[in-house]
Formats: structure tokens, sequence, C-alpha cells
């Protein structure tokens, strides 16, 4: 394996977890919802696949009992914003609160204690012929192939069934939607509590696959950065595959740096994803000035029947 | 025959009345009942945990002035993140903020030394400020210029600042006496902020904290300022049809509510550790945001709910002999802003009979 290759498959692990939490915050911000919990929802959904794997080594009930925790606080996400209307923003700083909390105190049992063997790989060796992503491919393990899948799934959903279009269609004009009889309660439901599932699988990723011992706080700001990326990919799952492994890129290269004995401070090297993110802000916002913004429309509006206009 | 046909349903009015306070009690309550569950779930005595927090935040003088030491960085964050809320910016940044503050006054004790007392504090204070101000800025620039959601770079802007700080306290401004201990060498006496009286652990910044509250009530509340600053919160387009300067009133108000913040650092280091450690803030910033909002922003509920939070920090650290790890109060913190922005529709919900053929 020349030194692109081992780049790739770094930077490939390193944003898979990002790339399950960014495509479960555009599937419920496309419905019209902000979830702001995605730190906490990655940190539960690490814990549980900690607590779950080290209990039974089995990776199916893992990947099941994490997905049941995200769509469980998912549901109570749907259910303050969407019943309650209570305010987005502040129902998912207070997802992040308690899931921060709540994994540190469920963790503790598991704390420091090594996963092993917990992602199979899947080898593919016919593409190992294949110049420079072929070696990358070849041997990448089951979590990647499904993120993969759900970027080419998600993009179908939102572009080739009715299914999609109604949901943009509550994210755009919940108003427009309730006349036309599609349930804006029922999509926003659904959007939350499967994104949020989604957002739970990315921790456990992290946890299974990028780095096998749960400690405490272990996303580091994680569950940010994807927030970030859902506006950097303009709500569009490819370019949320496109971002991922550029920040997963940037996680690895200053690890390298680091590696290669430089004079460099870590601390310097760790700033660069925070710093680059806000730089990539920045730019996204310059460069679409004069233009309307690709946000769904009705994004972080709770929807009234009785207020419609 | 339509009288058993009738029922009843629940409806929003949005023109209905602010949840009373006394919903705010119920929801801790409720919280608290939850987490009791929760602290079950994790296999301890839910019972035992309490009594110990209660204990330790409350109970004896030394807990009492731990929880007030502790209400102050809480208070001030939550005066300048209250701020921000004001003017509807979601500034989630005072932890970053605060320790910007920190790294600053610890700089003049660095590198001025040999202060006197009368020139060290002031001068530490306004570096506090300044700082703090200079970190709330950084995400107000990008907000008003390039309509960067702040949310994600004040946050961002919080692991820059720690990381920051270790840098300094593991590298160039490590005591060399600290034995590879990570933090800076303890302040000379006059750059510590004087006890509220004899050999106290309360210092001034108490008092300077409370008196802050109450600027805070009049400059939001009774100057045009403050009127301007609330239009722009509740009512954007109004405001920029009145002339008002958006752009400007956020810069300067993300000042403030960063230099709030930085002010809690500062008095941190001076007031009660005397040195720069990287675990200067236990979270103070993010526990901010919960104060604030639990107040509805309301100086009084201020200063009450600093308080209540201060205790559950000094409680969260007492169960530590429980074998409860202290982050089970930001646990706690999350469930109890769960009950609350739940309850924030009570005053809105109206029963109502609907009988069939009314169309209702």
């Amino acid at each position: 394996m020349d030194w692109i290759t081992q780049l790739l498959t770094a930077g490939l692990s390193a944003g898979t977890p990002l790339l399950f939490a960014t495509l479960g915050g555009i599937l419920i911000e496309r419905s019209g919802v902000i979830q702001l919990g995605a730190e906490g929802l990655m940190l539960m959904g690490a814990v549980t696949a900690a607590l779950v794997y080290l209990w039974t080594p089995n990776l199916v009930l893992t990947v099941v009992a994490v997905l049941v925790v995200g769509a469980l606080l998912g549901l109570l996400h749907a259910f303050l914003t969407v019943s309650l209307r209570a305010n987005q923003i502040v129902s998912g700083l207070a997802m992040t609160l308690f899931g921060t909390g709540l994994s540190a105190t469920l963790g503790q049992s598991v704390a420091g204690a090594p996963l092993v063997g917990s992602a199979p790989i899947v080898n593919l060796n016919f593409l190992d012929g294949l110049p420079v992503v072929g070696p990358v491919l070849a041997h990448l393990d089951i979590f990647t192939w499904l993120s993969f899948l759900l970027v080419v799934g998600l993009t179908l959903l939102f572009t080739r069934t009715v299914v999609g279009l109604r949901l943009k269609a509550v994210g755009d004009n919940p108003g427009t939607a309730d006349v036309m009889g599609i349930s804006v309660t029922f999509y926003r439901y659904a959007c939350v509590t499967a994104g949020s599932a989604l957002m739970a699988l990315g921790g456990a990723d992290l946890l299974l696959v990028y780095s096998p011992t749960w400690i405490q706080g272990m996303t580091a700001g994680r569950g940010w950065i994807a927030v970030a990326l859902i506006i950097f990919s303009q709500w569009s799952p490819l370019r949320a595959l496109i971002g991922t492994l550029f920040f997963g890129l940037l996680d690895t290269v200053g690890f390298r740096i680091q590696l290669a004995g430089s004079t460099i401070p870590p601390y310097f090297l760790k700033m660069i994803p925070y710093v680059v993110t806000i730089l990539v802000l920045i730019l996204v916002g310059w460069r679409s000035r004069h233009r309307p913004s690709s946000a769904p429309r009705a994004l972080g509006l709770p929807y009234l029947r009785e207020q419609r206009l | 025959m339509s009288l058993f046909r009738s029922s009843f349903r629940f409806e929003i009015d949005p023109s209905g009345k602010a949840a009373p306070w006394w919903t705010t009690l119920v929801s801790v309550a409720l919280a608290l009942i939850v987490s009791s569950f929760l602290i079950l779930a994790s296999g301890a005595d839910p019972g035992a945990v309490w009594v110990k927090m209660f204990q330790g935040a409350f109970g004896s003088w030394f807990g009492l002035t731990e929880t007030l030491l502790k209400t102050i960085p809480l208070l001030l964050c939550g005066l300048g993140v209250s701020i921000a809320y004001k003017i509807a910016v979601w500034n989630i940044g005072a932890e970053g903020q605060l320790l910007a503050g920190a790294i600053a006054a610890t700089g003049v004790t660095i590198y001025f030394p040999n202060l006197p007392a009368e020139v060290a504090l002031p001068l530490m204070l306004v570096a506090g400020l300044a700082a703090g101000g200079v970190w709330g800025l950084l995400t107000a620039l990008p907000k008003v210029f390039f309509q960067v959601n702040e949310l994600i770079t004040s946050l961002m802007l919080n692991y820059v600042a720690f990381l920051g700080l270790q840098f300094l306290v593991f590298g160039p401004w490590r005591d060399p006496k600290g034995l590879n201990f990570p933090g800076s060498p303890v302040f000379p006496h006059a750059e510590t902020i004087p006890p509220l009286w004899g050999h106290s652990q309360l210092h001034w910044g108490l008092i300077l904290a409370l008196v802050l509250v109450g600027v805070y009530a009049v400059a939001v509340n009774m100057t045009r300022w403050g009127y301007e600053i609330r239009l722009i919160g509740a009512n954007p387009e109004a405001a920029l049809h009145a002339g008002i300067r958006i752009r400007r009133h956020i810069l300067g108000v993300l000042f403030i509510s960063g230099a709030l913040a930085g002010l809690a650092g500062m008095m941190e280091v001076s007031g009660v550790t005397h040195r720069l450690m990287d675990s200067v803030s236990p979270g103070y910033g993010y526990t901010a945001i919960i104060v604030a909002w639990i107040a509805r922003l309301n100086p009084l509920g201020l200063i009450l709910s600093a308080f209540l939070f201060a205790g559950l920090i000094v409680g969260g650290f007492n169960v530590q002999t429980l074998g409860i790890p202290p982050s089970i109060a930001s646990m706690i913190q999350g469930a109890i802003l769960f009950f609350v922005i739940g309850s924030s529709l009570v005053g809105k919900i109206k029963l109502r009979r609907t009988t069939p053929g009314t169309g209702a």
C-alpha cells in the first residue's frame, strides 16, 4: 500500500462516523426540524454500542440496540418540537447535555475496556487491481459500505420517490403540504426518529471502527462538526460524502504530522478541524451571498395548523 | 344524542399567556424523578445520591461557600448568554469566552509579576473582559458578514480555546516547580482578588456579579439601547424598517456577552484557583445556557437559577465518593431543560369541547 491508499483509508474511517450523523441531520432538516443534539446522540450511540457489545459480542444485536436508543431519543425531540412546538434549538442543546451526562454515567463500568474484532472487513480482492482507489475499496469495513449505501438510498429518496417529494414539501412549506393531505406531524416524527437513530449509529461506528474503547466524551465535538457539515453539504447526501471525507482526511493529516515527529505542538494540530469548520462555513456563506439559501424554507419553524397562512 | 358524541380535545392557542412561574418548579421536580430512574438504571441508589448531593452543596458552611463561589461564573456567563439571547443570537460559546478571559488574566500575572495590586487587578480585569469580548466577536463577525450560523462558530471556538489553554499550561506557562502538574505558577498575592472578609474563600467578585445583574436589568429594560436590542430579537424585520443598525448591535452585544464570560474566567483564576489549570472550568459556559433559559432571561431568576445550578455542580462532585462520575450533573441539567421547554406551552393549551355538526 502506498501512502495515498493509506491516507484515503484512514480518512474514510475517520469520516464515516461524521457521514452517518450528517446524513441523519440532512434527513431531519429536510423535514423542517433542526436537531442540534447530534453530539449527545453520538455519545449515547457509542456508549450503547460499548455496553451491548461487551455484554454480548453480537454485532447485529449491538447495532439494533444503538438504533433503538437513537430512535427513542429522537422520539423525545420530535414530541417536544413537533407536538409541543417547543424551541428546537433548546431541545437540541438539552439533548446534547443530557446525552453527554447520561453516557458518562452509564459508561463508567466499561470505560477503557477495549473492544476486539468488532467491525468485520468486507474483502473484495478483485478490486485490488484498480489504481489508487482499488486497494482502498477492497478492504473496507461493513459500516463504511453501509454509509455508502445510505448516501445512494437517501439521494434516491429525495430525488426519485413520492415519499421524498412529500418530505421535502413538509420541510419547505408545511401549510401547502397539509392542504395536499400530507400529514406534517407524521413525516416530521418519522424523519426526526430515523435521523436521530442514524446519528446514534455514527457514534457507534466511531466506537466500533475508529477508536474501539469507550472514553467519556470521546466524540470531541464531532456531532457539532456534523451539524456544520449539513450546511456545508447544502442538504445534499452526495455532497455530505465529499465533506465528511474531507474532514476525515483533516483528522488523519493532523495525526500523521504528529507521528512524523513534527515540532508543531499537538494542540495546534488538533485545532485544525474546528478552525477549518468555521473557515468552510465562511466560504459557503460568501459564495452564496447573492443566492437564496438552499435550506429547507420552514427549517426551525413549528407548524401549527390553526396558524396556517 | 349529541351530548354523548361530544368530546374534548386539547388545542393550542398561540396568543395564550406564557407559562406560569410554578411550571418551572414542577419541571425541575419531574426532571429529578426521571433522573432518579436513570441513576437506578446505572446501578446506584438515587436516594443516597440526592442526600449526598444536597449535603455537599448546602449542608455545610464549606459546601455553601463552594456553591456561592461557583454561582459567580454561572451568573456572569448566564448574564452574557442572556444578553445575546435578547437579540436572538445563540451564543453557546460562553465556555470558550470564559477560558479566553482566564488565559488573558493569567498572561498579565506571567508577564508583569511585580505590579502592585492597585494596578494589577484592574489590568487583569480589563484583559479578561477584552479577551472574552474578542472571542465573542470571532463568533459575531462571521455571522454578520457571511451569515454563518453562530451556534456552530461559537461551539467550535470553545474547542479552540480549550486546546489553546492546554497548550499553555502543558507548554510555555507550565510551573517549573510544579512537578509536571499542568498548571501555571501560583499568582503573586497582589494579583489575587481579596476575600470578602478575613480568610474567607468568598471574594469580591460575588458583589461585582450581583451589581452587574442590576446593570443588566436597567440596561435591557430601561434604556434605548435595551429597547433596540429587544426589538431586533423579537422582530428583526421591524427593527430594520425602524432604521436600527442591526449589524452594529449584534457585534456590540456579542462583545459584551463574551466580555462577561471573560470576566468570569478572570475571576476564577484570580479569585479562586490563583493559577491557570486545564480544569479551570467544569463546563460553566454550557451550564450557563440552562441557567439563562430557566430564568427566562429574568435578572432575579438568573440569580436563583445560577445558585441552584452551582449547587448541582458542587453536589455532583460530592457524589464521586459513591462511584458516580460528576458528569451526572450535566445529565440532570439536560433533563431539567427538557421538562422546562416541554412545559412552556402549559399556558397556551386549552381544553375545548367539540360537538359534531358544528364543524369544530
